[in-house]
């Protein structure tokens, strides 16, 4: 079976390609490892899904990680990494909390406005420093990410916003439900929608894909390549704004620390999720589902009495375990390749007939 | 060159006033503390409040408290300090009050050494220096407010647990992070004294290192691990608050109790919508207006920071020094709907 690649895939039976896809595909394994992993969680302690508190942490939980991990999954994508979101979210949270305490009537879809824009700008510092410094992203994102967290620091100090602040209706937004699904999931599961679209079906998501397989290539093609990158940062920083302005409504205290190391968790949501860091592969879909299995992980771990260590023992060994696959597979799939292509030298004949050996 | 010439001229001008300055006041210590106190009439004691840093909401309370007993001292009150709490950022202010020859320095030290030489030549000078809330080297000062004990932050925490569930049931301990010294030092105790309370049983002790976020979520699964916990103590800020919220919006809300240490600005919500009923701290009011009567009886000369000197400190009574030239402030304050209103910090 081993030519099969190299065999159009019209000429396989669409059941068998259908399956193939399916049993190749990240998205679906995870998925079937958190389905597990829910069941599991359950059968210990029922409460996990079926009760009304379970139910809500359970989808409330994982969504701000699932928005900044889209972000994070779309910067990957084009070959660069953004550690600044962190921050970003930090200070975005901070500043909800005082456009609140500035004018106490501002509507909630105001300060959504307010956190994607403030974000937004923070992400593009980010890309115009990295797509026209030509500087690497990681150490980029990795000075922003102190920067922001010092402007933060500076403009905070020991000063916190507390749940007292915030107007009733933003609070109540942390846990509010719509057909009992928490709205702050509805708000991850729109943007993870809407990304994914974009990067499935747009012309622009496409080149991001081709920017990050291989940057000189696509600028030699005449792909704008800056510009792509530029959006990518844009976007990343824009999420992490929402996520900064979920942060306050579900937490309720924003103090200097808010949002300190979720950047890694994002890029290891993304990662679990199937993102090559060489970039130019992966699905946001996949980083979400990667960030709903990281939280969903932490939460159920100590439901089962496994303790702190442990926990996070797990979380780095499904990391690992996610670019050792990655590695296998693409070993595989070049190995694979490499025969076919020798097989087909030596049997041109039959590779035209379409009949794998 | 002319530029040059005239930068060097400026640079010697500074340096000779700041030298003439720096002698005359070396020159006449008693002098300049005769000033300061002089504007006011014969027995007036000037203290000046040094916090951490300005514009701190848990500061301004303890220098109202200090305002507020110096007035009824009658004596003149002075705040100054750094915008930020760094190390020795106090330095410069300190040697300024030194100058400026004020009777009694009240500070919080922001570093246990880096103020000390500043401290003590001030002392030289003829100021008494007293330490609250941060304490400095015991060699730097003549005496530090301590607001709180160990034992006495322990038993206010235990003893609210179990009047708010009846003396009996399931609890579990929210802390900061696993190896935070003082956290670990009151859970110790916390489970000393919970020999005494037969009934209650401590089924757990989870870890929220401080973080918004790790604490809400250790509180959900704390809740759902055991489903019939009747109590959380969280004996750190963050901890409450953050437990606070997530109990606030959960089916447990009333029916699980949390208490704990708090700042009344982070709990005044979940007070108030009933999901905590009282939590613990030191009043910084109370702690600022010991510490003036403190410095005023070190000045007059009442108390020399012997071990079983008396002073009386207005409203709150009577106090005595203990080990190490130390005053307790007492048992920590209990906050409730009650009085929550009327604290800002």
């Amino acid at each position: 079976m081993s030519d099969t690649l190299l065999v159009e895939p019209s000429a396989q039976p669409a059941a068998a390609r259908v399956l193939g896809t399916l049993l190749r595909s990240r998205e679906i394994a995870i998925g079937a490892v958190l389905v597990l992993l829910v069941v599991l969680t359950t059968l210990k302690s029922s409460g996990f899904v079926f009760s009304s508190d379970g139910w809500r942490n359970l989808l409330v939980s994982p969504a701000l990680l699932l928005i900044l991990a889209v972000g994070q999954a779309v910067v990957i994508i084009t070959r660069n990494v953004d550690l600044s979101v962190g921050s970003t979210l930090g200070l975005t949270a901070y500043l909800t909390g005082k456009v609140f305490i500035a004018s106490p009537g501002m509507p909630v879809v105001a300060v959504f406005v307010i956190g994607l824009a403030f974000g937004g700008l923070l992400g593009l510092v980010n890309g115009l420093l990295v797509a026209y410094g030509r500087v690497p992203a990681m150490v980029i994102t990795l000075g922003t990410l102190y920067i922001y967290r010092g402007v933060f620091l500076s403009w905070a100090g020991s000063d916190r916003v507390n749940a007292d602040d915030f107007p009733q209706g933003f609070n109540d937004l942390g846990t509010a439900s719509v057909l009992s699904v928490p709205v702050v999931m509805l708000i991850a599961l729109a943007v993870m929608a809407v990304v994914g679209y974009y990067l499935r079906t747009a012309r622009g998501g496409r080149e991001l894909y081709a920017t990050g397989s291989d940057p000189d290539a696509a600028t030699l093609y005449g792909l704008p390549v800056i510009r792509r990158v530029l959006v990518a940062f844009v976007l990343s920083g824009a999420l992490a704004g929402v996520a900064g302005v979920v942060y306050a409504a579900r937490y309720g205290t924003v103090s200097s620390g808010a949002g300190s190391g979720l950047e890694l968790q994002a890029v290891g949501a993304a990662v679990i999720g199937g993102v090559a860091i060489a970039g130019g592969v992966g699905t946001v879909w996949g980083a979400a589902l990667g960030a709903v299995l990281l939280i969903t992980i932490n939460r159920a771990l100590p439901m089962v009495g496994i303790s702190d260590f442990w926990q996070r023992a797990v979380v780095g060994a499904l990391i690992i375990a996610a670019i050792v696959l990655d590695r296998v597979l693409a070993a595989r799939q070049e190995r694979q390749l490499v025969a076919a292509r020798d097989l087909a030298r030596r049997e041109p004949d039959r590779r035209k007939a379409g009949t794998p050996a | 060159m002319k530029f040059r010439n005239r930068r060097i001229v400026a640079v010697a001008a500074v340096a000779l006033s700041a030298s003439l300055g720096l002698t005359a006041c070396g020159g006449s210590d008693s002098d300049g503390g005769a000033k300061a106190s002089g504007g006011g009439g014969g027995g007036d004691v000037s203290i000046t409040f040094m916090p951490k840093n300005l514009g701190n909401p848990y500061f301004d309370t303890s220098d109202a408290g200090g305002k507020k007993a110096v007035g009824e001292i009658g004596g003149k009150f002075q705040e100054v300090g750094p915008d930020a709490a760094s190390p020795d950022a106090q330095v410069p202010f300190i040697n300024t009050a030194a100058q400026q020859g004020v009777k009694a320095l009240v500070v919080s030290a922001n570093d246990p050494k880096a103020i000390c030489d500043a401290l003590n030549e001030a002392r030289d000078a003829g100021t008494k220096v007293v330490t609250f809330d941060s304490d400095t080297d015991p060699s730097c000062r003549d005496l530090y407010v301590n607001q709180a004990t160990a034992e006495g932050i322990a038993k206010a925490q235990i003893d609210l647990i179990s009047q708010q569930i009846g003396d009996s049931g399931e609890i579990a301990i929210l802390s900061a992070a696993a190896n935070a010294t003082n956290q670990n030092a009151w859970i110790d105790l916390m489970k000393k004294d919970l020999a005494d309370h037969p009934n209650i049983k401590l089924v757990d002790t989870v870890y929220g290192d401080d973080d918004d976020q790790k604490s809400f979520d250790q509180t959900a699964a704390l809740l759902q691990k055991h489903p019939n916990l009747k109590g959380i103590i969280s004996p750190t800020t963050v901890g409450i608050a953050a437990a606070a919220r997530y109990l606030s919006t959960s089916s447990s809300k009333g029916k699980v109790a949390l208490t704990g240490l708090g700042t009344p600005n982070q709990m005044k919500e979940y007070v108030k919508d009933g999901t905590v009923t009282s939590f613990a701290l030191w009043n910084p009011e109370d702690l600022g207006y010991l510490a003036a009567y403190a410095a005023d009886a070190l000045v007059k000369g009442d108390i020399s920071g012997k071990e079983g000197d008396t002073f009386t400190a207005g409203k709150l009574g009577e106090f005595k020094v203990g080990a190490d030239a130390t005053v307790l402030l007492g048992d920590p304050f209990v906050f409730t709907k009650d009085n929550i209103d009327q604290f800002n910090f």
